[in-house]
């Protein structure tokens, strides 16, 4: 068998291993369970404000945003969030839930190659990047808006 | 308690949010760490050109709890801390604004990844 015959069958093959997003589903799934997760975040928001009056509107996002982040680092330690990821797709990795889960999943994952360089290092492999951009994209924006 | 209506804004915003998400996901077959990043910097562009205050008004959780409003808080706490303490304000304002929410990913990620033990993953 020659070389181009055979990478064309092993392609074909991988195409048919790989699990195949299933588009219209995976749209709906992900706008609803998005959705109710954001929901969800406006009824936190509400009780606090409604139960500490002098809290400031920011403040009571931070706390809100804490609350999520916490429930989602939690579910990923009981191994629920994967299932709910699965399903939900960007449903869940959108929301702040997503960049939760993706600091608390390899914290976990790596534990086994020592707390300092596989815990604690491994923590920020997906969150590091996003940190990294933020502050530079907000450090640009302070620069332009000081210069203007 | 807010009227009924604004959480039907907040999950209709909020989910076409996600659904967007979605469709990147689907269509370029982007990562994790690109989708979070693609979305932070349009937060931060959205705040910076002055867009992103009204919408936040308007869908609240729907934009606030995506992560556009980690990036929108970014670059609002960068502008606010320039307009207080000028040049300084620069290397501040953005991380502290969202500290709370960084410090408590940390937190729990690291309290839960000494309690929890790695599953083997079922596909």
């Amino acid at each position: 068998m020659d070389e181009i015959e055979r990478n064309k069958r092993y392609n074909s093959y991988v195409e048919a291993k790989i699990a195949k997003t299933h588009a219209w589903p995976s749209l709906f799934n992900a706008f609803w369970v998005g959705g109710l997760i954001c929901t969800l975040g406006q009824v936190f928001n509400d009780l606090i404000l409604y139960i500490f009056p002098n809290v400031s509107t920011q403040s009571a996002w931070a706390y809100t945003l804490i609350i999520l982040i916490f429930l989602a680092s939690f579910l990923t330690g009981i191994g629920v969030f994967d299932k709910i990821g699965a399903f939900a797709g960007a449903g869940t990795i959108v929301p702040i839930t997503g960049f939760s889960n993706s600091i608390t999943s390899p914290a976990i994952e790596f534990k086994n190659e020592g707390i300092i360089f596989g815990m604690c290092a491994k923590m920020f492999i997906i969150a590091g990047p996003v940190i990294v951009s933020g502050t530079v994209a907000s450090m640009i924006v302070g620069l332009i808006y000081l210069i203007f | 308690m807010s009227d009924w209506y604004v959480y039907l804004i907040v999950f209709g915003t909020g989910g076409l949010v996600c659904l967007l998400g979605q469709i990147l996901v689907i269509k370029t077959k982007m990562t994790t760490a690109r989708i979070l990043v693609t979305f932070v910097i349009l937060g931060v562009f959205l705040q910076a050109i002055g867009v992103y205050e009204p919408i936040s008004e308007f869908c609240k959780a729907g934009v606030n709890v995506p992560i556009i409003g980690f990036g929108a808080s970014l670059a609002k706490g960068a502008i606010n801390a320039v307009k207080s303490s000028g040049v300084l304000g620069i290397f501040t304002g953005g991380l502290t604004a969202t500290a709370g929410g960084i410090a408590a990913s940390v937190f729990f990620a690291f309290i839960f990844g000494i309690i929890f033990k790695a599953k083997t993953k079922k596909l």
